[in-house]
């Protein structure tokens, strides 16, 4: 309880975490309050918000109802965003612990493998990926995932290089332990904080990438995305600005809201570890 | 200069060994991708399954998959990526002809964000935890949070539809046959707004890091000494705060280009700029998986220069880069 309430103690912390609370409402509400197909004919075409209010957002182009799919947008993109991330993140930590625990040609194999990430532009390696593989949810999430992983891996590497040299990794050794299960029971738990610490900025850039994708059409066809909501109402750009305006308040809401969020985390952590 | 060459030296011998990363990934990508370049030949022009044998036989497909690497790999030392599918002409053309433009945005990105983002952070950072640094904190985080597609589309509905003050897309004036300053300003002011839709996004990061670096260099004990020796508060915050909390900008710099060239895919795709990322946004549209791959080298390898020209400049502001290893 105490630590929730040190998390919200900056008003910065309380605003992410309520944005971040919301959304997960939203998302987990979505089936339930729209029922049936989001991507479903609605009602008459381009219908202006607050005129009907059966439909309080109106409808888009094809006269989809436009809450119902920011709804569900809201649940495509913290799954993606989330899954995206927890893979990069997974990744890296595994990556990065390897490398930074064996040392030698391994690790700087794995580290070169790392900068040749890191010097494709991040996008345009996940554009690659969706378009070659096809695209799906599945899909985007290692694409995003392929393209996050490296920052995760190098702060992994730079905390496994310290703990490697600590007295309980020596005792670890001496009892006889498998390296591997040195690496990845002893020494990898320890490193993790460090690599935490990015998951907003992950998560963050996750969802940004994610938007942008479905925003140039590759996103997977049969979900409703925020990005791909944007992309649809480009079309009709000069006569329903709003249906591409919408949609992107909601985005940066979101993105917002993880960047307090994990501000606040940060903080709160921190200040602990200076108490201590 | 010694310096320089022991920095460049050492760059290079990495750059190799990534670059040649990045090419076998990239092979292994279009192992992957559905179809070879026979395939896409075949669905333009029509062909029976002599035809096709005959074809994967001379363009060397049919032969093992480490044959085909180092064919690959043949092709790219004398600057060859191919042919594209849906231009009917050799990538390195297609790609050096949109090159220019992408350079062009880029840099004038780069320029606006790191000019006005690092001194609105001189700004903030100049009294750090005032209401003015708070204010530009917050702002500058919701700026981040902004995607530069919705940004650009954004900015379209208000100052392209609604004000008409600046054109909606392209680069130039299509068919006005100017030419000199005309032409000059005439590309500037389509550029207006996808170089501030790329650039304002990355503002927010130097403003950041700018802030933060202040932050730090105000606990430093030469700020204590500039002070106790009665300097103007203008001049510590310029020539030894500020000052300081520079040098890792200029670092950013190059880490940032590979993510802005990402970025520049969808910032010309919203604004129909015909650059690189355009180009590639086509390849996809077109399944042109060599031109999307040729595309990605190429970004490789402009990441590689500008992070080489990052660390020249970096050694050029900090005498002590490099100096080690020059004298050892």
């Amino acid at each position: 309880m105490s630590r929730l309430r040190r998390f919200l103690r900056t008003p910065e912390a309380i605003a992410g975490a309520s944005i971040l609370a919301l959304l997960v409402v939203m998302a987990l509400a979505a089936p339930l309050l729209f029922p049936g197909d989001p991507q479903a004919i609605a009602g008459p075409a381009l219908l202006p918000p607050f005129q009907d209010w059966s439909l309080p957002l109106g409808t888009d182009r094809l006269g989809r109802d436009v809450l119902a799919e920011l709804f569900h947008g809201a649940h495509t993109s913290l799954a993606v965003g989330l899954a995206a991330a927890a893979a990069a993140l997974l990744i890296g930590a595994v990556v990065g612990t390897l490398a930074g625990f064996a040392g030698g040609l391994a690790d700087e194999v794995l580290m070169r493998i790392t900068d040749a990430f890191q010097t494709v532009p991040g996008f345009l390696l996940a554009l690659a990926f969706v378009s070659i593989v096809g695209p799906s949810l599945g899909v985007v999430v290692a694409a995003i995932a392929l393209s996050a992983w490296t920052g995760p891996a190098r702060v992994a590497r730079a905390e496994v290089l310290s703990i490697r040299e600590r007295d309980y990794v020596a005792g670890a050794r001496v009892i006889g332990m498998h390296p591997l299960e040195i690496a990845f029971r002893e020494v990898l738990p320890n490193a993790l904080p460090p690599v935490l610490a990015l998951s907003s900025v992950i998560v963050a850039a996750a969802i940004l990438t994610e938007a942008a994708l479905s925003f140039l059409g590759l996103g997977d066809p049969n979900r409703v995305t925020w990005g791909g909501m944007i992309a649809e109402g480009r079309t009709v750009l000069r006569t329903a600005p709003f249906l591409s305006i919408v949609p992107g308040i909601a985005l940066v809401l979101t993105v917002l809201g993880v960047y307090l969020a994990g501000e606040g985390l940060v903080e709160s952590t921190a200040t602990r570890g200076s108490l201590s | 200069m010694t310096r320089a060459l022991t920095i460049l030296r050492r760059r290079l011998v990495g750059s190799v060994f990534v670059l040649l990363i990045v090419v076998i990934g990239s092979f292994l990508l279009l192992e992957a991708a559905p179809g070879d370049a026979v395939d896409a030949y075949i669905v333009s022009t029509g062909g029976d399954a002599g035809m096709i044998e005959l074809l994967r036989h001379r363009w060397g497909l049919d032969q093992s998959e480490l044959t085909r690497l180092a064919n690959y790999l043949w092709a790219l030392l004398h600057f060859d990526l191919g042919q594209s599918v849906t231009f009917s002409r050799p990538i390195r053309d297609v790609i050096l002809e949109r090159l220019p433009t992408t350079l062009l945005l880029m840099g004038s990105a780069t320029a606006l964000s790191f000019g006005l983002g690092s001194a609105l952070g001189i700004y903030a950072g100049a009294a750090p935890g005032s209401l003015r640094d708070r204010f530009l904190s917050i702002g500058s985080l919701a700026l981040y949070a902004v995607p530069g597609f919705w940004l650009g589309l954004v900015l379209i509905v208000f100052f392209a539809v609604d004000l008409r003050w600046l054109p909606i897309g392209g680069i130039e004036t299509i068919a006005s046959a100017k030419t000199g300053l005309a032409r000059a300003a005439d590309i500037a002011t389509h550029l207006v707004l996808p170089v501030s839709a790329l650039g304002f996004i990355y503002l927010a990061l130097y403003l950041r890091m700018m802030r933060a670096g202040m932050a730090e260099a105000w606990r430093q004990d030469f700020v204590l000494a500039a002070r106790a020796r009665g300097l103007p508060r203008r001049r510590i915050v310029l020539a030894h705060v500020a000052r300081n909390a520079l040098l890792p900008l200029v670092t950013m710099l190059g880490l940032q280009s590979a993510q802005m060239l990402g970025g520049s895919v969808v910032i010309e795709s919203v604004f129909a700029v015909p650059g690189l990322g355009r180009l590639a946004q086509e390849a996809v549209a077109g399944r042109d998986t060599p031109l999307l791959l040729g595309i990605i080298l190429v970004s490789a390898v402009l990441v590689i220069v500008i992070n080489l020209l990052v660390d020249l400049t970096y050694a050029f502001l900090d005498p002590r880069v490099g100096a080690g290893e020059a004298s050892a």
